[in-house]
């Protein structure tokens, strides 16, 4: 029987021939994630189920990079809960501040996510690891302890939507744009509890750093899950960073979608997303004249090295307009000294930008760039709802990093040929 | 199985847990510290007003955004005895499970209690009557994996019956 890449990697990490959407399965997990904001609580838990060992200390890995460098005294306390934890525990993939990066930058990068694997984290964002071919899913602190604990996990087999992008993609548009468009077309409960296979040609002519961005934000729309098939540009990315054996898996010619969408992207503009809806999208020609406080390139979203080239490309030679603070942060510590390398930092503070060691920071109205009642970011991140970087009555809006930094120089929400 | 009643608040579609919870709130877990921040950046004047007891009512996606179980907490911690929603994102739907927040799949309900109605919860059955309207509403059934962890006590207590623990 025909099956989807994402049933084909539950079916064998669930011991089975086949499962069918919305069979229940007990899963073994190859890796389970946690960060300083949602471990603090998982350890608690994984205390009370009273059992000594997690189930494998190779295959835990901690992340504080929410509250980093801590913020303040609480935040601080959470971490060292997760930095003692780490230690006792044996743990061999904790990430210190100075060596570590966003998680769903830095777990990628280190090698530990490889195609066909299962991973759940205790963090949304774990749906980035399907732009490597693997089922990744986020969940809370509790299911968090109780697979620290036992190292398996209860799932439900999601249907599956396929999303075929054909064209060619016209220059300053990206992974960004696309998974914005797309979230504006199935809207924010569009693929709730559902997998978001993304393929088509323009999918397997995107870089891994587009892919990364495209399924992070998977869960923007609802879904459990997103996946793109594993081809030449997965296995050129794990190359010398994964070292043990994975298995590819594709889904069959003829298995069963839920529904099935295809977009031809030969026309479409770079996206920006209004408040406060990661849905509310319009192309950057309908935007009008919105002026901005503040411009943020990075998270786990758009902070990978790629992005940081693509806004140096704009920003080369110009200045960040006078009313505008520009934050800038590589997603890792590898991704910051490769940028400090290609002269990428250079170009940021030449133009007159602030760049952050990594930290989610305001992505999540954390620390490093809050905003003030009535102020208006423009920001490469994935959330958009009220509050969420700052004061209840700030705006933020998504976009790709060549918006943002054209954004940053003139002022105003602006398409990157503006400022050339 | 026990019945909940309660005053209804009612809120939208698409309930964010920002909204549920800040991030500016999330450098503790405490449940208390949390509950004095419920719902802020929807209805400020949430926490300080609700009763032991009263249900949360919305519309579909409640939950959707951040995998934070302070959510679920923050709401179980003021008080609240049960969320009501047209539809549940799946991480806030796991988590409450997860942590014993009872709660109802709806769209009958969401769209027929308004704000400030007195309801009354059979988690049981699955009925939800309203008291100020004169009208009953059906819940979708709880999956019988959920409903095993509900009468486990949680998923922890589920987990460590799982190892031959005792329940604590
Ligand atoms: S960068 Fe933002 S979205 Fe990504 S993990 Fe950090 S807080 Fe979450």
């Amino acid at each position: 029987m025909s099956m989807t890449i994402t049933e084909k990697i539950l079916a064998a990490h669930a011991g089975l021939e086949r499962v069918e959407p919305g069979q229940l399965v007990n899963v073994r997990v190859d890796l389970v994630l946690g960060n300083d904001i949602t471990a603090p609580m998982a350890i608690q838990e994984f205390r009370r189920i009273g059992v000594e060992r997690v189930f494998d200390p190779e295959r835990v890995v901690l992340v504080p990079d929410h509250f980093v460098p801590n913020k303040d005294i609480k935040s601080a306390e959470q971490a060292k809960v997760v930095r003692e934890f780490a230690r006792e525990q044996g743990l061999t993939h904790y990430y210190e501040v100075g060596r570590m990066g966003i998680e769903h930058c830095l777990l990628p990068e280190q090698g530990l996510v490889a195609p066909g694997e299962l991973i759940i984290g205790a963090d949304s964002h774990t749906c980035t690891y399907g732009a490597l071919g693997a089922f990744a899913t986020g969940v809370g602190s509790t299911d968090l302890a109780a697979a620290m604990a036992l190292g398996e996990i209860w799932l439900k087999v999601p249907p599956t939507i396929k999303f075929v992008y054909h064209g060619q993609l016209p220059p300053w548009v990206g992974g960004k744009d696309l998974i914005l468009y797309t979230i504006g077309k199935i809207g924010v409960d569009g693929a709730r509890y559902k997998a978001m296979e993304f393929t088509g040609p323009v999918i397997e002519g995107m870089s891994m750093d587009g892919r990364l961005t495209m399924a992070n934000m998977a869960v923007e729309a609802g879904a459990k899950n997103g996946i793109v098939p594993p081809d030449g540009v997965t296995l050129r990315y794990i190359e010398g960073r994964v070292k043990r054996p994975y298995r590819l898996y594709h889904s069959d010619p003829d298995a069963r979608y839920e529904e099935v969408y295809e977009f031809d992207v030969s026309g479409l503009e770079p996206q920006v997303a209004f408040p406060h809806s990661p849905a509310n999208v319009r192309p950057i020609s309908e935007v009008g004249l919105v002026e901005i406080h503040q411009a943020v390139i990075g998270s786990c979203t758009n902070g990978r090295l790629e992005d940081l080239r693509e806004a140096a490309r704009v920003l080369k030679g110009k200045k960040v307009h006078p009313y505008v603070r520009l934050i800038v942060i590589p997603g890792t510590q590898e991704i910051y000294r490769a940028a400090l390398r290609e002269g990428l930092i250079e170009i940021f503070l030449e133009a007159g930008a602030a760049v952050s060691t990594p930290t989610c920071g305001p992505c999540l109205g954390g620390h490093m760039g809050i905003l003030a009642a009535g102020e208006r970011c423009i920001a490469t991140t994935n959330r958009n709802f009220v509050g969420r970087m700052g004061h209840p009555e700030s705006e933020v809006y998504l976009s790709g990093p060549a918006v943002a930094a054209a954004s940053a120089v003139l002022g105003r929400i602006a398409a990157p040929w503006e400022v050339q | 199985m026990e019945k909940l009643r309660g005053r209804a608040w009612k809120f939208g579609h698409d309930i964010d847990t920002d909204m549920i919870i800040p991030a500016r709130y999330l450098n503790t877990s405490d449940p208390a510290e949390l509950a004095r921040h419920c719902m802020e950046d929807a209805d400020p004047s949430f926490a300080g007003r609700v009763q032991p007891g009263d249900v949360i009512v919305a519309g579909r996606n409640f939950g959707c955004g951040s995998s934070r179980e302070h959510a679920p907490l923050a709401i179980k911690a003021c008080g609240v005895s049960c969320v009501i929603a047209a539809s549940f994102a799946r991480i806030f739907y796991r988590n409450a499970f997860n942590i014993g927040l009872p709660i109802l799949e709806s769209p009958e309900a969401a769209a027929g209690i308004r704000q400030g109605d007195e309801v009354e919860v059979d988690l049981g059955s699955g009925t939800i009557t309203n008291l100020t309207r004169g009208e009953q509403y059906r819940a979708a059934p709880v999956p019988p994996f959920m409903q095993e962890i509900i009468a486990a006590g949680g998923l922890i207590n589920y987990v460590r019956r799982r190892l031959g623990k005792d329940e604590v």
